[in-house]
């Protein structure tokens, strides 16, 4: 079980937490083949997905998961709904657990309302994207993805490519791959990647070449767009021929190599489409695999801890 | 020191029995399987299998299979470890299935592993194979095939101790309240099974 | 009515003094100070015996937003006056951040005449330099002056046009008063909530770079330099802001500082869990920031230390980090953080006390009597060793913002006198 009745990050886990979670992410994984793709593990539970910035792919799979465990769903868009009415995020978050929430999914463009939140909630609390902090279950699908392919993690050359100041997945990903053993290596522009995160145990690269030598897992992050303009590179063009993951640049990586990308793909930006569908591309096992490993933390949320 | 129930000796006999009493009752081994309950009925399962086979002489072993309930379970407390893989290499439909379990208490993990079983398809019967039956049922469950019958109360625990799981010697022990428990790995058939 | 203070461990850096004394106040204004314990006519006279305590002027803040009018729900003259008594405070100088903006003599006005009757400490205006604190035109200092205002600040945004501070600079010295800056480059801080390094990456918040704040130290100091006017350094945070101060200090060039408890006291870490009640601007800087404050404290680099009491509703603060609005409410924790630096040996008691009443009278060229014969009574004392669990939501103050909320904290102020007014804290 886990130690929180609340997954807010990567941060606060310990590896065998991780590994629990991974483990049994299996399981749930071969009920996903099945004729029958659901489980009555949480029979009776009710899980909201607090969405207060839009993601179509995170909240399906979420809700697809807490399905697949007999729970019921509610989708709550909190942008379209009570924010715009003036309701603070507390009191959404207060009024879907009044609606008897045993598990709310919170989504918010800014860092840390999941753990605000948690502290005024008694439900479970799952992080699904704070901010530029952290998206722990992006993280954990991703060390089931490689653990799958790889047969391990520990020792495993991982390269994270791509704008790692903003981007909580891979914040996440450095915790996680760090916590089982992993050499991780950061790639992107100075601009996109400051020297601090070296301290985090990482090696940084500006130069994409050489930080790809060798690696057993590339790991493209999405660029967002409306970087660029303000000064964190000149143009999508230039990002790509320096930092855009080439068929020919892949072959710098060792020959069984994956490819990741956490969704949704620029392609042409940050990934070429020969690599996105090419034999080394995991992208849309990642996809499969989310719902297993969201399942298997909401199984493995502890409810009675910290009450 | 925790009493012995059954020694490697009885454990074998046993199993013996209920291998020749599952050929007999189902009148051979056509379209037969067993499938143990995760964790200490798969070794079991494994054990009669051979046994089963060997009676029989057969070529190969008769299929095999384990199921985790944990997905299935009416108490959701115990998620202290991962949840164990569920590997049944056959289709379910229309077989005859024996679960074996080690022991058998309230009946609600075999509730489970009925629950569990109709997930995977529609087998033409379902039998039960128990080591040691401790009575106490909380639901109208019986086993068809049982090892030994034995008088507890609710607070003892009976415990499989099978070389499979790291022990020196086979046993079925009964261990009383306070007393230490036989090994950490020792199968534990307490309070939620 | 008289009043008689007796077994009183004085200090009192107006005048220099530090001893045993016995103090007599009749209606209010100081009538004797008698060092050698004789006194006379004290007869009838309320006695407060001040046994283990120290008795100093009381305090002046520099910094302080009384958010009247407009932010009402964070606080009023009346709660910020009382928080500030409470802190050991006589005088506060408030922000000209209201709504409407303290930048015309009217809102001045307004602001002294609901003082004067609801007001528990006194309260000194600081205009805006800017109308609206737009930082396009000069506001009209000359009359808000004359309705009582005693410096101008656009505090909680910088002067962003350097020309425009440069006119503020030399306008101010012709009228003879001071410019605070709240010294912040925007572009630079580009919307940071937090201190930029290592942490504010890992808890994924937006950072502000100390140099955000230096290079608009820099800047202001070396128009001050150009102009010759008068210039005060709000807030300092930052040990690259101490170092260019003590330069210029060191080049004769007329510049003061502050800082404030919380840059002394904590550091970015107060952030960990997104607690909105450790965001303030500018933020909480890095241990080495904090040893740097406190060197300059040390060296008279630093001349005032000031609350910047922020004061916010408790909902406001109950947000996303990101959206939750700077400040901590101060007035209520400024002494016994302040008294945590004599303990560390930084200050001697006589320049704590000097740092928070001398000073930024002299600054401010503002009347802030020590205690001798003949001045009104404006007078604190406080037991310098209690030691108790302080609870922010059981300050004066509307504002329940504190990161030392739960702090065992040392130091508590027993009396604070106003003239005719005593209060006895419990």
């Amino acid at each position: 079980m886990l130690k929180s009745r609340h997954l807010l990050g990567i941060k606060d886990l310990q590896a065998e937490e991780i590994m629990l979670v991974l483990e049994s992410a299996s399981s749930f994984k071969d009920v996903l083949k099945r004729d029958i793709k659901k489980v009555p593990a949480l029979r009776g539970r009710t899980v909201v997905n607090l969405f207060f910035e839009p993601s179509t792919r995170t909240r399906t799979s979420f809700e697809l998961a807490a399905k697949r465990l007999s729970t019921d769903v509610v989708n709550f868009s909190a942008p379209s709904s009570s924010i715009l009415k003036g309701e603070t995020m507390l009191d959404t978050a207060l009024t879907v657990e009044a609606l008897g929430a045993d598990i709310i999914i919170i989504r918010h463009a800014s860092s840390g309302v999941p753990h605000m939140l948690s502290s005024h909630l008694k439900a479970s609390v799952i992080n699904a994207g704070d901010g530029t902090n952290e998206h722990p279950t992006q993280a954990l699908l991703d060390a089931f993805t490689i653990n799958e392919k790889k047969g391990g993690i520990k020792g495993l050359k991982v390269a994270i490519v791509g704008d790692i100041l903003h981007s909580r997945v891979a914040k996440s990903n450095i915790y996680c791959l760090k916590k089982l053993g992993a050499d991780v290596r950061l790639i992107g522009p100075a601009t996109l990647l400051p020297g601090e995160f070296s301290a985090l145990g990482t090696e940084i690269f500006c130069d994409m070449d050489e930080g790809l030598r060798d690696v057993d897992v590339v790991m493209m992050l999405r660029l967002q767009l409306e970087r660029q303009g303000k000064g964190f590179f000149p143009s999508t063009m230039e990002y790509f021929s320096r930092w855009g993951l080439s068929k020919k640049r892949l072959e710098l990586a060792k020959k069984d190599v994956i490819v990741m990308h956490p969704g949704p793909m620029n392609r042409g930006i940050e990934i070429a489409s020969d690599v996105a569908d090419g034999g080394n591309s995991v992208i849309l096992e990642q996809v499969t695999n989310g719902l297993a490993v969201r399942m298997s933390v909401m199984f493995h949320l502890d409810e009675r801890a910290g009450k | 020191m925790p009493k012995v129930l059954l020694d490697n000796k009885e454990i074998d006999r046993a199993l013996t029995r209920i291998g020749h009493e599952i050929i007999e009752r189902n009148k051979g081994v056509e379209d037969l399987c067993l499938v143990g309950i995760q964790r200490g009925g798969v070794h079991l399962a494994s054990r009669l299998a051979a046994k089963i086979a060997a009676t029989e002489g057969l070529a190969k072993p008769i299929p095999m299979g384990s199921l985790d309930i944990s997905f299935y379970r009416d108490d959701i407390r115990l998620r202290k470890h991962a949840v164990r893989r569920t590997e049944i290499p056959f289709p379910v439909e229309g077989r005859k299935i024996v679960l074996v379990d080690d022991v058998f208490f309230t009946g609600r993990s075999i509730r489970a592993a009925l629950d569990a079983i109709m997930d995977l398809g529609r087998p033409a019967i379902i039998q039960l194979a128990v080591l040691v039956d401790r009575g106490h049922r909380e639901l109208p469950i019986r086993a068809d095939y049982a090892g030994k019958n034995v008088p507890t109360s609710m607070n003892e625990t009976v415990q499989v101790l099978l070389e499979e799981e790291g022990f020196t010697e086979d046993r079925v022990v009964l261990v009383s309240p306070g007393e230490p428990e036989a090994g950490e790995s020792g199968r534990e058939e307490g309070a939620g099974a | 009515m008289k009043l008689l203070i007796t077994n009183a461990q004085v200090i009192d850096p107006f005048g220099g003094y530090e001893g045993a004394a016995t103090i007599l106040i009749e209606d209010g204004t100081i009538k004797s100070v008698a060092k050698n314990g004789k006194i006379k006519n004290h007869a009838g006279a309320r006695v407060i015996d001040a046994a283990g305590m120290y008795v100093a002027p009381a305090f002046t803040d520099m910094h302080t937003h009384l958010r009247e009018p407009g932010f009402e729900h964070k606080e009023t003259i009346r709660t910020g006056t009382l928080a500030a008594l409470k802190g050991g405070f006589a005088t506060v100088c408030c922000m000209p951040n209201t709504n409407p903006v303290n930048d015309n003599p009217g809102t001045t006005e307004y602001i002294l005449k609901k003082a004067a009757g609801e007001g528990s400490a006194r309260v000194l205006p600081i205009g805006a330099i800017t109308k609206g604190q737009r930082g396009e035109e000069l506001a009209e200092m000359e009359m808000m002056l004359k309705a009582g205002c005693i410096a101008f600040s656009d505090d909680g945004r910088p002067v962003e046009s350097p020309i425009i501070m440069r006119r503020a600079l030399e306008y101010a010295k012709g009228l003879g008063t001071t410019i605070i800056s709240h010294a912040e480059d925007l572009q630079l801080s580009s919307g940071g909530v937090m201190n930029e390094g290592l942490l504010s990456m890992t808890l994924g918040l937006k950072g502000s770079p100390s140099i955000a704040e230096e290079v608009m130290v820099f800047r202001d100091i070396a128009l001050c330099g150009l102009t010759g006017g008068k210039l005060h350094i709000a807030h300092v945070s930052t040990k690259g802001s101490v170092d260019i101060i003590r330069r210029a200090k060191e080049q004769g060039i007329h510049v003061t500082a502050e800082t404030c408890p919380h840059y002394f006291s904590i550091t970015e870490e107060a952030v960990t869990g997104y607690n909105t009640n450790a965001k303030v601007n500018p933020p909480l800087r890095r241990p080495e920031d904090v040893e740097a404050i406190k060197d300059g404290l040390r060296d008279g680099v630093i001349d005032v230390i000031a609350t910047d009491h922020a004061p916010h509703g408790k909902e406001e603060k109950t947000r996303e980090f990101d959206a939750a609005p700077s400040g901590i409410s101060g007035l209520e924790t400024v002494l016994p953080l302040g008294l945590a630096l004599v303990q560390g040996k930084t200050l001697s008691m006589m320049e704590l006390i000097r740092k928070l009443t001398v000073n930024p009278a002299g600054i401010l060229g503002i009347e802030a009597g020590g205690i001798s014969e003949g001045r009104e009574a404006h007078i604190c004392i406080f037991h310098p060793e209690k030691e108790y669990e302080f609870r922010a939501g059981e300050m004066f103050s509307k504002g329940k913002n504190s990161p030392f909320d739960g702090w065992k904290l040392k130091g508590k102020t027993a009396w604070t006198i106003l003239g005719e007014k005593v209060h006895e804290w419990a």
